[in-house]
């Protein structure tokens, strides 16, 4: 053989979608088989470089991809099957869109001469994702294969990321029919040149503002952590000693446990993050989009707040929110120009202003400060998350589902490391708990990963319990059981009289035995004292997946909460007070 | 306000469908939209106009520009610019009505280009306006059948929209 027929090597287009995964340095691939890559799963078959995952059910798969991202900030890659598979795999997509976290999807179709028939499976994949990917592409002719996994992934993984779409007709996987096979080293695309460094005048300005200002405030979102800038931020807010919120997916970004850190802010923030983002006179918004549930109301936004907006999407910055000083360009090398301007100009911002701006945040801080009445017999979810918290060392990862228990171990884990906080935020999917963890779980064998659920949202993806025996996951399941669509309770308790409209389970499974009957160990925790040993027991068994059942108060709700249509400091703090 | 909007996009299958459903997911307005190949074959024009307040318009423009197969666009209301629509309009041309379709056509520039016993078709080129202006002129005809192309613009002088 020459080295040019080497280098000319001839695959199907089935066997170039696996080569290709595998030269972009795909580890596992997570999907489910069907007719339509039926070709792709041989080629998989007959290879060891991509792992597959089986999932039980399409959006587990999208899911494992996407909390696989988030905790390694690569992105994760997914192979479902044409008509239904294709569909289960949409929430999952979504999810991810909403949270701009890359993925890769690659979705079987039926055959090119079949589209459009109605033909069996057939659907229009390509126009369902449209809204809900960043990019969708379908493969017309298998040579060009290569070039369109490569050019998804850059896609997914460059700008603000987020999920691309690739739908191959089955025709173009045949294993008889070869073509050279090529993996390009890089992808240059006329109409798509993310912006990477931002605006040097503006990013001085931004310091000047930022030297200048009396009441700063730091809020910091999810762009953060996928944009790798952590430790300049936290250079950065340290240097200048600015108190630092972050956004629901901003959590761990900045260490929960320095004092500088005030909490979550918005729609459960705490009392002292929506306090001093209200009174602030600068905002430096990093990596965060002043969505819905942190503004409330936009017309009564922080009335004195000059703010400074670094963002990689430019559709982001005065989107609801108007920026004075815009800098469009990726948050770490961003931040790391600010930090070297900053160094050079040795300046800092007044101190005596500084310190009685710390002195009113130290006093917002005694009104609410997370607390909770531990008293009553029945155990307090908050209590619960801050006992895993305990035992974990605050050093796990930690994946939620959706609702009250996501808001609890939002509030009272306490995140000192990003990429350890794992959510749907944008979407707000539950189901997404329990597939995110398996996902870090089957990457991160050796960490401690929790899933922190509900009764609720545990059930809309159980099935996947099964995957996690066949793939030996030791996930832990926290699953903080009232009853009721806790979220769903507590809106109906505040808005609707107490009327409890299809928020409560009256037919629930013996999780227990449901954990047991898939193959792992089920604990029940009924009583409080109950509750340490449980956990210790759980974490001690470091191979097993454990279900922890844990039975919570149902009357608990999450505080503070924004009071609707009011001004970001204006909340209700507990069943009885208000601001 | 109303704003002309000139999009260069990549000539791929799905492009179109991907603008058109950004306008629809995000509530924005269409009020003409045109679309055809360039000189380069790679490359569709497409000119759209909407409107809405300036942050609306911002939003547009750079939810647009987000969109993987746009090249490049420009709001063409920020600097001097031409439009042009066409206009086909059957009207009914019987007794007086003849007479008085075919001095208004004249008026407004426009040309017969099909007749039949009872009927004219009148094609018009010019601004939106002139054409809203020839369809009220023609108040007291009846008009059958209306036909525009969407407005079509492109700057004045040597500003370009081109790769």
């Amino acid at each position: 053989m020459t080295s040019q027929s080497k280098q000319t090597e001839m695959l199907s287009g089935a066997a170039m979608v696996i080569r290709a995964l595998a030269d972009e340095g795909v580890e596992y691939l997570y999907g489910y088989p069907g007719g339509a890559v039926l070709h792709i799963y041989d080629a998989l078959f007959q290879q060891t470089k991509v792992k597959h995952v089986l999932v039980r059910h399409e959006q587990a798969a999208t899911h494992m991809a996407d909390a696989y991202a988030r905790a390694s900030g690569k992105a994760g890659a997914v192979l479902v099957t044409s008509g239904p598979g294709a569909t289960n795999a949409v929430t999952g997509i979504a999810t991810a869109y909403m949270d701009s976290i890359p993925m890769v999807v690659l979705t079987g179709q039926v055959m090119s001469h079949l589209i459009g028939d109605d033909a069996f499976q057939e659907t229009d994949m390509l126009g369902i994702s449209r809204p809900i990917c960043k990019h969708n592409m379908s493969v017309r002719r298998p040579e060009d294969i290569p070039a369109i996994i490569k050019k998804a992934f850059y896609i997914a993984q460059s700008g603000r990321p987020g999920p691309v779409v690739i739908d191959i007709p089955k025709d173009m996987t045949i294993p008889s029919q070869t073509f050279p096979y090529h993996y390009p080293s890089e992808v240059k695309l006329r109409s798509y040149q993310p912006k990477l460094k931002g605006h040097s005048g503006q990013i001085k300005k931004a310091v000047t503002a930022l030297l200048a200002a009396k009441k700063p405030i730091l809020y910091a979102g999810g762009g953060v952590i996928m944009g790798g800038a952590s430790n300049e931020l936290t250079e950065l807010a340290q240097l200048l000693n600015l108190p630092v919120t972050n956004t629901l997916m901003g959590l761990g970004c900045y260490p929960a446990s320095d004092i500088q850190f005030i909490g979550m802010l918005g729609m459960h923030g705490s009392y002292e993050a929506n306090q001093t983002m209200h009174h602030a006179d600068l905002i430096l918004a990093v990596g965060a989009r002043f969505d819905d549930r942190v503004t409330n109301n936009t017309k009564k936004f922080c009335p004195d707040a000059t703010i400074i907006h670094i963002d990689i999407d430019p559709a982001s910055i005065s989107k609801t929110i108007n920026a004075h000083i815009p800098i469009v360009g990726l948050v770490q090398p961003v931040l790391s120009e600010m930090l070297a301007l900053l160094h050079h100009k040795k300046k800092k911002p007044d101190s005596a202003a500084m310190k009685k701006w710390w002195q009113q945040i130290y006093e917002w801080r005694t009104v609410h400060g997370g607390r909770y009445d531990n008293a009553a017999p029945q155990l307090k979810p908050q209590y619960v998350i801050e006992q895993v918290s305990k035992i974990t060392k605050g050093d796990a990862f930690v994946c939620s589902d959706v609702g009250q228990h996501q808001m609890f171990a939002a509030q009272y884990y306490g995140f000192n490391k990003p990429n350890r906080w794992i959510n749907s935020g944008g979407l707000g999917t539950m189901g997404f708990g329990l597939p995110a963890a398996m996902g870090v779980k089957l990457n991160y064998p050796d960490a401690d990963v929790v899933c922190v659920t509900g009764e609720g949202s545990i059930q809309m993806n159980i099935q996947e319990l099964s995957t996690c025996k066949q793939y030996g996951l030791g996930v832990k399941i926290i699953n903080l059981n009232n009853g009721y669509l806790g979220m769903v309770k507590q809106w109906q308790d505040m808005n609707y009289e107490s009327r409890y409209a299809s928020s409560y389970m009256d037919s629930l499974p013996d999780f227990v035995k449901l954990a047991e009957a898939y193959g792992h160990v089920g604990i029940r925790v009924t009583e409080p004292e109950q509750l340490i040993p449980a956990l210790e027991r759980a974490f001690a068994l470091k191979d097993q997946l454990v279900f922890l059942d844990i039975h919570i108060d149902p009357k608990e709700h999450v505080y503070p909460m924004q009071i609707p249509g009011g001004a970001m400091n204006e909340m209700f703090l507990s069943k009885t007070e208000r601001t | 306000m109303r704003h002309i909007i000139s999009v260069l996009l990549e000539n791929e299958s799905g492009a179109l469908a991907r603008l058109v459903g950004l306008f629809a997911q995000r509530g924005y307005n269409i009020d003409s939209l045109t679309v055809a190949p360039t000189e380069d074959a790679t490359l569709s024009r497409l000119t759209l106009v909407t409107h809405g307040n300036d942050q609306v318009i911002e939003q547009i423009t750079k939810q647009l520009h987000k969109l993987i197969e746009v090249v490049k666009l420009t709001d063409l209301n920020e600097s001097a610019h031409l439009e042009r629509e066409l206009m086909l309009i059957k009207v009914k041309a019987s007794g007086a009505a003849r007479d008085e379709v075919k001095r208004c056509a004249d008026i407004f520039r426009g040309q017969i280009i099909d007749v039949t016993a009872t009927t004219y078709t009148v094609q018009l080129v010019g601004t939106s306006d002139k054409l809203d202006a020839f369809i009220q002129a023609l108040a007291g005809t009846t008009i059958l059948e209306v036909v525009r192309s969407g407005v079509s613009g492109i700057a004045r002088g040597e500003k370009t929209l081109a790769l």
